[in-house]
């Protein structure tokens, strides 16, 4: 990946990630996740996870975000605006998080030897293409995670239709 | 890393003409494209007025041929007006996110053989991420106009987005797993041997398309998001001047990529069955103006769905088709 | 197709077997109108899967899944706690107003996560059976839907769930970055062979690792949901994940630190070490300032983590099988305490202050004496299984050179025999306030004399069950 293309998209994911938490207007703060998102996809696609880089519009772009504004426009945003923005700990958390910060540089800096490689180099993806390569290892390695990962998804259809349904028998 | 080495490589022309060539290729595209639009609406008043024993535009020009330049005029000249409550940076910003979602997701659509502007691996999939975008245009809208009309079109618009697309994602997988591959070229170029295009093995994901298609570009019977006599004229009902051309352009450019995606996901591509010489987009254009011509006819017949039935259509009717099409073009691959 | 089915499907048999019954009830729930039949046919499916497990051996899915010993012995915990929460629930369900069929379709998908979970020899499933698990569980926690309290319980534990699930992810990919492997014996062949025990990045994974778990066993200091929602979730429902999830936790701590991070011992056991002390310390002092039942037994269950984890600190086959022992007796007496306090609930009473279990001796003798067994082998105190269970993991804990641990542990067992012997005196020294009655039902009286039986044979018949642990692990890690 070009490193000024990485370091573009680096800062615009933080500078948008930041902007998305300190919103005080909650239908503002989901429009800059969005753009977050669109500098993640084109982060994936400079790794050539193409296929990732779609799904990853389609669906938290496209779908997720939906239903998150769906819900956020139905509040009553002058309310939401007058309102603290964040609860008054907020400096022991940002503290907090920035000493965590700290010390997972200090831990890994200069000390992340690589682990083993796989067979997949980028030169294999690029000739066998992402979607095939991510596909047959999804449906032959991973076939048991792929499984349960569909369960989970099937208690998540049937717990939200138990806590959410208007009238149940 | 030296920044200046990195920007001043060797092969930097090389870079340039590429993407030269590619921008040529998008200025015409784009030209063609705002030409059909026009003409679209066109088209769209005079059929429909014929179908109603009317005669449609008639005063500009001869036959009212003109009518959509002198629309345009009036559009362009009239005062552009923005409601005081509204939220202004995303009132702006709305109309341009519809036009570009969809004029983005034909960058990828192949005319004819070997000319397309983006000629990507992921084809299918970027234009179903581009379509899906469409939908926060008109959210977005509908929103920040302030307006109760409005805004209950545009929560109605990410409802049926949202519901549809899954139908249209669920019935262009029998395509992928039929051609094998997500490249829009590919894809066409599978269906050489079939003489129906995928239109024949896969008919079942054709409806499904079909009518998640007239639900995402929010046309008759689907268009409850800007239905008249409910709410005005639903999330553009603020907009005025050019904002509001550019939602109608918006519309037109949303209707035209979705006949385009059917038409080479489906029928065919540039392919027909005899090739005419000289034009290679010819059968791509054939097969366009009858799906628009589709769109208009189906406007004039079919009455509008109520909301509940809209819902209960796509989860509880498209979606189950969408997946016993892909089960049944599994098993046939596999048997 | 029949060598894939030997080697593959067969592996995961009872798993898949569960994950059938829970959709079939969950359909079911649609033409059945009696919910009682539902529960019995979870029953059946559980009773199917415990045959089932005898019949899986080895790797499977290309060394994501396995079944040996060790994951079957905690699979029989987790079928146990199903049937007895089960056994509890169809009549509370009705005197709450809830009795739907999904109830069962999501306890049976819980009981499947856990199984994956006991059985995962992949960090990826270690994650998604942790999430079958818990997604799960926030759903029936907050099934009392017109309850406030119950929504706020699924609320906050779904909330600090996800934090913890989040942190369990990020040490599976800082560990994933720096071996190259998702596979447990993987990585630990991997650091083995590299000499990567001391690297500061795996040293920050056991962090991640040990607060991921930490969650999942409600031990001090991520134990801040479990009080809240224990008292908020249904009351069967607390008594299955008060054991459930937690053992489902134990059972990747086993695999996670014991096999994966085998070098790090010493960093994680020193952790282990910290939470330990503090969650048996906190939950013991605070189970004493609580006036509700169900908040002083979860206390108790954080105390009880704390007892547990000395199986794991002591880092022996013999610390293993008897924190693996003291799940399977903590099982029966933490489910026959809450069946009490279920039994006790009806239509017109809560039956949850600790007030109301005053002179019970006199009105319901032997629902007394019951809960007197229940009470005593929560403390310890023999010829209660509680005391076995004790026994050995302190055993180990002094012959893995912990002694001062385990004086400590002492030491705050006799604490907890203030607020355990509390209920006794309540039940017994106490004259009656209130009129209170038993719940009919079968079910409920059934897994009453089930725990009871359980707590008193093992507490004077021990021997059986050492054994069949000590069985269990002997290809433990291979």
């Amino acid at each position: 990946m070009n490193p000024l293309l990485f370091g573009y998209l680096a800062a615009a994911i933080i500078v948008f990630s930041a902007l998305a938490v300190t919103r005080k207007n909650p239908v503002h703060a989901i429009l800059f996740m969005i753009v977050m998102f669109f500098h993640l996809a084109v982060m994936y696609l400079g790794l050539d996870a193409e296929f990732l880089a779609a799904i990853q519009i389609i669906v938290y772009a496209g779908a997720i975000l939906v239903l998150f504004l769906f819900v956020v426009m139905v509040l009553n945003i002058k309310e939401e605006m007058s309102g603290e923005r964040f609860s008054s700990g907020w400096p022991l958390g940002i503290s907090l998080a920035a000493g965590i910060f700290l010390l997972a540089i200090i831990m890994t800096g200069n000390v992340f030897p690589l682990g083993q490689q796989g067979i997949y180099t980028p030169a294999l993806i690029a000739s066998e293409t992402h979607t095939k390569a991510l596909g047959s290892l999804m449906y032959t390695q991973y076939i048991f995670p792929f499984e349960l990962a569909s369960l989970i998804l099937l208690v998540a259809v049937i717990g939200a239709i138990v806590l959410a349904k208007k009238r149940l028998r | 890393m030296n920044v200046f080495a990195e920007i001043f490589r060797p092969g930097i022309m090389d870079f340039l003409i590429q993407t030269g060539i590619v921008l040529v290729k998008a200025v015409i595209v784009v030209g063609v494209l705002m030409l059909h639009v026009t003409y679209a609406t066109y088209f769209e008043r005079k059929s429909i007025g014929h179908m109603q024993v009317r005669l449609g535009p008639m005063a500009v020009g001869p036959h009212g041929l003109l009518q959509p330049i002198a629309d345009f005029i009036k559009l362009f000249f009239k005062e552009d007006i923005i409601p005081a409550q509204a939220d202004k940076p995303i009132f702006f910003v709305a109309p341009v996110i519809s036009i570009f979602a969809g004029m983005t997701a034909i960058s990828v659509i192949p005319f004819f053989n070997g000319f397309v502007i983006a000629n990507i691996n992921i084809g299918l999939l970027f234009v179903l991420a581009m379509s899906s975008l469409g939908a926060y245009g008109i959210i977005m809208a509908g929103w920040s106009s302030n307006s109760k009309y409005s805004f209950l079109g545009g929560l109605r618009s990410s409802a049926q987005v949202v519901s549809y697309e899954i139908a249209m994602g669920l019935s262009l997988v029998g395509v992928m797993m039929m051609a094998g591959s997500l490249n829009l070229t590919d894809i066409v170029k599978a269906q050489e041997q079939y003489p129906l295009g995928f239109f024949w093995p896969q008919a079942l994901g054709f409806f499904v398309f079909l009518v998640a298609a007239f639900a995402e570009t929010n046309r008759t019977p689907f268009d409850l998001p800007e239905a008249e006599s409910e709410l005005v004229a639903g999330y553009f009902t603020e907009y005025s001047g050019m904002r509001f051309a550019l939602f109608y352009v918006a519309e037109y450019i949303g209707m035209i990529m979705m006949s385009l995606i059917a038409i080479t996901c489906f029928l065919g591509g540039w392919n027909g069955p005899f090739a005419i010489p000289y034009v290679p987009f010819a059968w791509l254009l054939i097969k366009l103006y009858c799906f628009i011509f589709l769109f208009y006819w189906v406007r004039a017949t079919v009455p509008r769905y109520r909301y509940d039935q809209l819902m209960s259509l796509g989860w509880k009717i498209l979606i189950p088709l969408a997946l016993l099409n892909i089960v049944v073009t599994g098993l046939v691959k596999v048997l | 197709m029949p060598e894939i089915f030997r080697t593959q499907l067969m592996v995961v048999l009872p798993e898949t077997l569960l994950a059938v019954f829970a959709m079939a009830v969950v359909l079911l729930d649609l033409v059945i109108r009696k919910k009682s039949v539902l529960a019995g046919i979870s029953i059946a499916g559980a009773a199917a899967v415990f045959y089932s497990l005898f019949y899986t051996q080895g790797f499977a899915f290309n060394h994501m899944f396995v079944a040996d010993g060790y994951g079957i012995f905690f699979k029989f915990i987790f079928l146990v706690s199903l049937v007895l929460a089960v056994l509890l629930s169809n009549k509370y369900l009705s005197v709450e107003g809830v009795n739907h069929g999904e109830y069962y379709g999501l306890m049976l998908f819980a009981t499947v996560g856990m199984m994956v979970m006991a059985s995962a020899s992949d960090l990826i499933t270690v994650y998604l059976g942790l999430e079958l698990m818990s997604l799960s569980v926030y759903v029936l926690a907050g099934f009392i839907r017109h309850s406030a309290r119950s929504s706020e319980a699924a609320l906050k534990y779904f909330m600090l769930g996800a934090f913890a699930s989040a942190f369990l992810l990020l040490g599976i990919s800082l560990t994933y970055g720096l071996t190259g492997t998702t596979s447990i014996g993987g990585v630990a062949s991997y650091l083995q062979l590299h000499g990567l025990a001391k690297n500061p990045v795996l040293i920050l994974a056991t962090i991640l690792y040990v607060v991921a778990f930490g969650f999942k066993i409600a031990a001090v200091p991520f134990h801040m949901w479990a009080p809240d929602v224990y008292e908020g979730a249904p009351t069967p429902i607390t008594a299955f994940m008060s054991v459930g999830p937690k053992a489902a936790g134990f059972a990747v701590i086993g695999r996670v630190l014991l096999v994966a991070l085998g070098s790090m011992s010493f960093e994680w056991s020193t952790l282990l070490i910290v939470l330990s002390i503090l969650s048996m310390a906190a939950g013991n002092i605070l189970a004493i300032a609580q006036t509700n039942i169900k908040r002083m037994l979860a206390y108790s269950s954080i105390a009880h983590a704390g007892y547990a984890l000395l199986g794991v600190i002591a880092f022996s086959p013999e610390g293993l099988a008897s924190m693996m022992n003291y799940l399977l007796i903590y099982a029966f007496m933490n489910i026959g305490a809450f069946t009490v306090v279920t039994i006790l609930r009806t239509e017109g009473m809560k039956a949850e202050e600790l007030s109301d279990y005053e002179g019970l001796s006199k009105t319901h003798p032997l629902l007394a004496a019951l809960m007197l067994i229940f009470m005593f082998s929560l403390t310890g105190i023999p010829p209660t299984a509680g005391f076995i269970g004790k026994f050995y993991l302190f055993t180990a804990a002094i012959k893995a050179g912990y002694t001062w641990l385990t004086v400590v542990a002492v030491l705050m067992s006799a604490i907890s025999a203030y607020f355990y012997l509390r209920v006794v005196m309540y039940m017994y020294m106490k004259e009656p306030a209130k009129q209170l009655e038993m719940a009919k039902s079968y079910g409920a009286r059934f897994a009453l004399l089930l725990t009871g039986l359980a707590v008193l044979v093992i507490g004077i018949l021990p021997a059986g069950l050492i054994d069949m642990a000590r069985a269990a692990i002997i290809d433990f890690g291979s």
